[in-house]
């Protein structure tokens, strides 16, 4: 019922000579949040990369495999990088706005890519994209005032915002809790919850809680192999290797 | 006991070294001041004000109008600031974000090579080599013009402009380039609308460093700018000579009489001098720490 978003097929990643992803194969569903969880340096932030090919600007990295986005191959000679960017979205582990105002940093995409017309279409599609972060109450008054000036959950949710404005179809979030409180955290995995009914959420997070309140799939990494991948309830519940068991309940990582 | 007072004694020998040597340092500057007030002071009095800010510079018939020279100074720096600033952030630009890691490794110790060519050797440069170009591509009787003294002094600030303006592209923190890049930008689009406005008070500071080292150059812009005392107020200006503050007080004060009106008025063009650097320097510092309290650079 949900129809297929990436499709990977048998990814190794390398910096160098150092093979950083082995053999990973898997799908991400449409419309539904995919957990990434795993002990820090396994590889998960680089799988993350690797779908918008933010990796691209790493000198000496390298890809094999396929990485299908609605059945394209996004490797293939000939994409545009940009146009894919576009279209899969990010979300940094430190909330990054741009040292503008509020307006500006959510205006940066459409103006960048001429997505509006004229000033109103503008201010309409950024009013849209900060209610869509659930930002426009606290912003609204004041939408030039200067975005570092902002809390940092709402910051992070400004980048969120910032990302929706260019209306992508995958949101890929690298830890975007990490930097924030519990509060800020549980406005954010609310928002999650929100946003996964018009976007495809792929969260990559070191916090297992985390990925079993928000997830509908849940991947678990280590050194670089997928071990296991499966609907986050069975995963945590009933997990079919060792190795995830030990993890989730403490005995590994 | 001998002991635990030699460490102390050493401390104390340092301390104070340090110590007379920044406080003597603050000394000399503020002895310069005062030589300067009590040399150009009284020229204000000697001359009438009407005088003295007037439009014609003929200290032989008592003629102290020092507009042209301001003006000339003027023309010349903005002009050369015009100039280098573009220059400048393209070629800081270029080295800090597209050249290639090997190409940058050269670049950089290069331009600051440039940063140590005496100012009498590109003044000599100037004469010899720009102004002949100057003056044919102009079709003017003369090469050594207000342009000519611009260019030079162009020269001569890029080198600060493109290492400080790279320093602040360089403070720009990666994840800025990130998320313009992950926002669909392309890297040009990232550089210009992300990176360099994120960099900005760093630009504005190159910029006035560049021009506090035009402003106060002598040697070169005397060797090139033809060094006539006239109103640079036509539109042309700039293709004719021009004299700037620093020339007038380099050229005349080997021929003056120590005391003397004239003497005094040369003191006096460097307490002009002095105040336009002081306040250009002043609105450098508060454009930076305005920007600095709204947090943040548009
Ligand atoms: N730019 C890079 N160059 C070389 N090695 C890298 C780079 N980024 C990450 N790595 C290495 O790749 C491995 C996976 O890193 P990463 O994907 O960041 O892990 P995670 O996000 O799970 O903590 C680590 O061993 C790390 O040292
Ligand atoms: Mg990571």
């Amino acid at each position: 019922m949900h129809t297929i978003k990436f499709s990977l097929e048998h990814i190794y990643f390398y910096y160098g000579k150092y093979m950083a992803l082995s053999d990973i194969s898997m799908t991400i569903l449409d419309r539904q949040i995919t957990a990434l969880i795993g002990p820090s340096g396994c590889g998960k932030s680089t799988f993350l990369r690797c779908l918008n090919r933010m990796n691209d600007t790493i000198p000496g990295a390298r890809l094999e495999g396929r990485v299908l986005l609605d059945n394209q191959d996004i490797y293939a000679p000939g994409v545009d990088v940009v146009n894919l960017r576009r279209r899969v979205g990010m979300v940094f582990q430190r909330p990054n706005p741009f040292p503008q105002s509020v307006f500006d940093n959510v205006a940066f995409g459409p103006r960048v890519l001429g997505l509006t017309r004229n000033k109103d279409e503008l201010y309409w599609l950024v009013e849209q994209s900060l209610r869509g972060a659930a930002l426009w109450d606290e912003v609204k008054d004041n939408l030039k005032q200067d975005a570092l000036s902002l809390s940092l959950g709402q910051q992070q949710r400004l980048c969120i915002a910032r990302a929706i404005a260019v209306s992508p179809e995958v949101i890929l979030m690298d830890e975007p809790c990490s930097a924030l409180d519990p509060i800020a955290t549980l406005e954010i995995e609310e928002l999650m919850r929100q946003l996964k009914e018009q976007y495809c959420i792929v969260i990559v997070t070191h916090n297992m809680q985390q990925a079993a309140r928000v997830s509908d799939w849940t991947g678990f990494f280590w050194l670089g192999k997928l071990v296991e991948f499966d609907e986050t309830q069975s995963v945590f519940t009933r997990p079919s290797q060792k190795l995830t068991e030990d993890y989730i309940t403490g005995r590994a990582g | 006991m001998e002991q635990m007072r030699r460490p102390r004694l050493g401390e104390f020998v340092i301390e104070s070294l340090v110590k007379v040597a920044g406080l003597s340092s603050i000394g000399f500057v503020v002895l310069i001041f005062f030589f300067l007030l009590r040399e150009g002071v009284p020229v204000f009095f000697e001359v009438e004000l009407t005088n003295l800010f007037s439009t014609r510079w003929y200290p032989t018939f008592g003629l102290f109008g020092t507009l042209p020279l301001i003006l000339g100074s003027a023309l010349v720096t903005l002009s050369a600031i015009a100039i280098a600033l573009p220059l400048g952030v393209v070629t800081a630009v270029f080295v800090r974000e597209v050249a290639p890691h090997w190409a940058r490794e050269i670049l950089k110790p290069m331009i600051e090579v440039l940063a140590g060519i005496p100012s009498v050797v590109l003044g000599f440069f100037g004469m010899t080599l720009l102004a002949p170009v100057v003056r044919r591509m102009l079709g003017m009787p003369t090469g050594l013009t207000a342009l000519t003294g611009a260019l030079i002094l162009a020269y001569m600030s890029l080198p600060t402009i493109i290492s400080v303006a790279e320093d602040a592209l360089d403070a720009v923190p990666k994840s800025y380039r990130d998320a313009g890049l992950a926002l669909g930008a392309t890297q040009w689009q990232t550089i210009w609308r992300v990176v360099v406005p994120a960099a900005r008070s760093g630009i504005v500071t190159a910029v006035m460093l560049g021009m506090g080292r035009a402003i106060g150059e002598t040697m070169a812009v005397m060797m090139v700018t033809g060094n006539a005392a006239r109103m640079p107020l036509t539109l042309d200006s700039l293709f004719r000579p021009v004299r700037t503050m620093t020339a007038t007080i380099a050229a005349e004060m080997g021929e003056v009489a120590e005391g003397s009106v004239h003497y005094h008025a040369l003191f006096g063009i460097g307490i002009i001098l002095f105040v336009i650097t002081f306040i250009l320097n002043l609105t450098a510092a508060a454009t930076i720490f305005k920007k600095r309290r709204r947090g943040g650079l548009r």
